[in-house]
């Protein structure tokens, strides 16, 4: 699978460059599921990236599966942690961030909902956006925020959808917040209450 | 001077009302019969026209404590309406001093400010304050120095922190805007917040509006107006509740729309913030129904000049392409076709 | 254009090279107040002349009763700090602008680290005083040929946390040690000769640190040249150029009305259209994009210069 190539928006919606080898710097690498072939891609380009990087993976998917993981441990990072979610594996992400230095590259790879977390996570941290390189694999599903009850819903995969929190009707903006993570969701009925158009698949 | 204060509403009942006065100084935003975005700036201070909006660097008028008090529900039900992020505290203070002192200087019989050293005493008199506090030590006042100072201030305020060539919307009190949520916005650049905008980056006008702002020097601020159109004088059209007001968007009528149509046109006023290098965006609004607007002809007739040949997607960002055969419809009967004079006021 | 008129309250020399100034409102009245990194343009008037030169301030950005900067004469210059050094005295009265900052520091930051080479110390006096009275993080280091040429020993605290470095003490800077283990967030600012911001650029670049935390500021004089000749398209009239005059400055001494502030290239006040163009713009700006800069059709007149046929701009 490559990585996804998507249709012109606005500018707040975030574009994914892929993934560049920065040669032997510091760095930490973050993947889920099919983004760790995004990784193993990078190693493949230039072998010296896995000298000072440390790696954590979630292996979400059977697709992928456990051969993956070996794959990429076999890579040599410096250092590797597997987790069963992003949100199990933060914790640790956190502690990672906190400890490095600038100079660090932090290479990020799977879903947008992962690329959205874990990228507000590193800017949070006081990394600069310039030393993330992500790289979108997999489903399209968006992780989207209820602009009203400012709970997040993820995987939406539908617009407009239900809010998983206050279960008001959203339709899914392009509008992106690096900050939250997440696109935006705005009651579609707002004016018109009930009249809900039929949901359409999300696509890139 | 003394404002007489409205006892109003801008909710429920909606028991807003604009004076006489009020209604002759309406900021009307069309200096021609037709628009399209234009970064249209000039500059702000004192020595303003009399009587006009432009008079005071911040403009208090009849609407001062009913707005205020609108302002102060809202925040008690929403907090987020106003964040700072941490690096924007310096930027806060900045905006403190600035809307004190100029409210001081410009309304002397309203608000006084006594300083010794970094001993502060503010006195606003038409909201019933008196604080002392110590300037720059934010425990002494009873919130952080942008809120504090923006409760007591007419108008949104975004404070826009300056780097990297860019503006950054990192601070802000937004009670009253026109759909956008500062929740999500913040912490975004001056091309991503406008990113819902349509048409607009490709014009390239962001770029040269951007630059303008970048160089905007101490002393010297700038202002420009911008509009829309409001059901209802409701401050609150913020994203946040448009599931509770967005039902009112549908109630508009040939009968009521001279009622309860109302243009709101935003007093957007830039300002260099001292020792924070930061950029205080005001943005204040102003309402006005229909039916009073109208009792200017010149105002009447461009309105629906403006209105009847604005480009549909305008009309869809701005929100009201549902009603819009109804406002012009409405305005057409004020409308006899004679020409114009150029500029924002009224002729006589 | 926002400037006041200003008392020269004292003058006096740092080092043989390098005179401080402070001016203070006739009055006494109270100045804006402003933050670390921002200049002023005086105007020094010489003759039939009227020089302005940018000049970082030095001292406290809290402190409104004046102003102070620090002028290091430079024998081979066009003259602006000849004239400061020889002829301002105390009670006289200077034309100063208003306070702007095109070199502010980045607020988020988790640490600054602030690198001065020379003269390029005094951006940094102020910054320093903002970095102390807000209690954030920060090192400075501060090179200099010798204990002579270093202005900045007289201007800065004496706290551990800034570092001198003399060459002629052996004691010269690592800038691969500066910019290593600093702490995510970290901010790098480097004021000084352009030698010294291009090492600083590329150490940057080698350890993977990204461009938008390095922050520079080249102190920059309009660059000499040959002399051109330019068309006015509003009044059709032609000026010169001469070699050590900027276009800016050839403007001004022919009476056309142009806005500026930094004159340095840097704060995009004077931004001129370019109504058509016959050869080459020597873009020297940091202001214009890159393909503004190729298009030609747009010229910053405080440091750009043209070589060719004709150049006529919409002033």
């Amino acid at each position: 699978m490559r990585a996804t190539e998507f249709s012109p928006s606005i500018p707040s919606r975030p574009v994914y460059g892929g993934l560049h080898p920065h040669g032997a710097l510091p760095s930490l690498m973050l993947a889920e599921g099919a983004g760790g072939e995004a990784l193993a891609d990078l190693a493949q380009a230039d072998p010296s990236v896995m000298r000072h990087a440390h790696l954590f993976y979630v292996p979400a998917g059977a697709a992928t599966g456990p051969d993956l993981a070996v794959r990429l441990r076999a890579l040599g990072p410096a250092s590797y942690v597997e987790g069963p979610s992003y949100a199990a594996l933060r914790p640790r992400f956190a502690r990672a961030l906190a400890d490095a230095h600038m100079g660090t590259r932090l290479y990020l790879a799977g879903s947008e909902g992962l690329i959205g977390q874990a990228m507000a996570e590193a800017l949070a941290a006081g990394l600069p956006l310039e030393a993330i390189d992500a790289e979108h694999r997999g489903g399209f599903a968006r992780r989207v925020q209820c602009v009203h009850c400012k709970g997040i819903t993820e995987n939406v995969a539908t617009d407009p959808f239900t809010c998983s929190h206050c279960g008001l009707n959203l339709f899914v903006r392009d509008h992106y917040s690096r900050r939250i993570g997440a696109f935006q969701g705005v009651c579609v009925d707002a004016e018109t209450p009930g009249i809900v158009p039929e949901p359409q698949e999300i696509k890139p | 001077m003394t404002i007489r204060f409205n006892d109003e509403t801008f909710r429920d009942d909606y028991s807003f009302r604009n004076s006489a006065t009020a209604i002759r100084r309406f900021p009307f935003p069309f200096d021609k019969d037709d628009y399209m975005y234009s970064v249209n700036m000039e500059p702000h201070g004192t020595g303003g026209r009399a009587g006009s909006v432009f008079e005071k660097r911040f403009d208090v008028d009849e609407h001062y404590v009913a707005e205020m008090r609108d302002r102060a529900i809202t925040l008690a039900g929403d907090p987020l309406r106003c964040q700072s992020l941490p690096h924007m505290e310096l930027a806060g203070w900045d905006l403190l001093e600035l809307i004190m002192q100029c409210k001081a200087e410009d309304y002397p019989d309203l608000f006084q400010l006594h300083r010794d050293g970094d001993r502060w005493h503010w006195i606003n008199r038409p909201l019933g304050i008196e604080q002392r506090f110590t300037f720059l030590d934010p425990t002494t006042l009873p919130c952080g120095p942008m809120e504090y100072i923006t409760r007591q201030a007419q108008g949104d305020f975004a404070v826009l922190d300056q780097r990297e060539n860019n503006l950054w919307m990192d601070a802000g009190m937004v009670t009253s805007q026109a759909d956008w949520s500062l929740d999500f916005d913040i912490g975004m650049n001056f091309f991503e917040w406008h990113a819902p905008v349509p048409k607009a980056a490709e014009m390239g006008i962001f770029q040269r509006a951007l630059k303008f702002l970048l160089a905007i020097p101490q002393g010297a601020p700038s202002r420009r107006l911008n509009w829309t159109m409001t059901v209802n004088p409701r401050l609150d059209t913020s994203p946040e509740n448009y599931h509770l007001w967005g039902p009112e968007k549908r109630t508009i009528t040939p009968e009521n729309v001279g009622a309860k149509q109302y243009l709101r046109v935003e007093l957007q006023s830039f300002w260099r913030l001292p020792r924070s290098n930061a950029l205080a965006f005001p943005i204040r609004c102003y309402l006005i129904a229909l039916e009073d607007l109208v009792t200017v002809p010149k105002w009447a007739r461009r309105l629906h000049r403006v209105i009847r040949d604005l480009p549909d997607e305008l009309a869809e960002y701005k929100g009201f392409a549902v009603n819009r055969p109804i406002i012009i419809d409405y305005l057409a009967q004020f409308d006899d076709g004679k020409p114009t004079s150029p500029g924002i006021f009224p002729d006589d | 254009m926002t400037s006041l008129m200003l008392r020269v309250a004292e003058a006096e020399s740092l080092t043989p090279l390098v005179k401080r100034f402070r001016f203070e409102h006739p009055r006494g009245e109270s100045l804006p107040l402003f933050s670390g990194g921002a200049h002023v343009v005086v105007e020094m008037p010489d003759g039939d002349v009227l020089r302005r030169n940018a000049y970082s301030l030095i001292s406290d950005p809290q402190d409104g009763s004046g102003y102070e900067i620090a002028v290091r004469r430079e024998d081979g210059g066009r003259g602006g700090s000849r004239f400061m050094h020889a002829r301002v005295r105390p009670g006289d009265l200077l034309r100063i602008s208003l306070p702007l900052n095109l070199f502010a520091l980045d607020l988020r930051a988790r640490k600054h680290v602030l690198i001065a080479g020379g003269i390029g110390i005094t951006p940094f006096v102020a910054q320093v005083r903002q970095l102390l009275r807000m209690q954030l993080p920060f090192e400075l280091h501060y090179g200099a040929r010798s204990r002579d040429e270093a202005a900045g020993l007289r201007l800065l605290p004496d706290v551990p946390h800034i570092h001198f470095h003399i060459s002629d003490e052996s004691n010269r800077m690592d800038l691969g040690a500066f910019l290593s283990a600093q702490p995510l967030g970290t901010h790098v600012y480097t004021c000084g000769p352009e030698g010294l911001i291009n090492a600083v650029a590329q150490t940057g670049a080698r350890l993977g640190w990204p461009k938008t935390a390095l922050h520079s500021e080249v102190f920059q004089a309009p660059p000499p040249g040959r002399p051109f000749e330019v068309v006015l398209a509003r009044s059709g009239r032609t000026i010169e150029v001469g070699a050590h005059q900027s276009l800016l400055e050839a403007l001004e001494a022919a009476e056309v009305e142009i806005d500026w502030s930094c004159r340095g290239g840097a704060c995009g006040r004077c931004e001129t259209r370019v109504v058509s163009c016959h050869g080459r713009i020597e873009h020297h700006d940091h202001w214009l994009s890159e393909d503004e800069q190729s298009a030609q059709t747009r010229i910053m007149p405080c440091v750009s210069r043209f070589r060719g046929e004709s150049l006529i701009i919409d002033r």
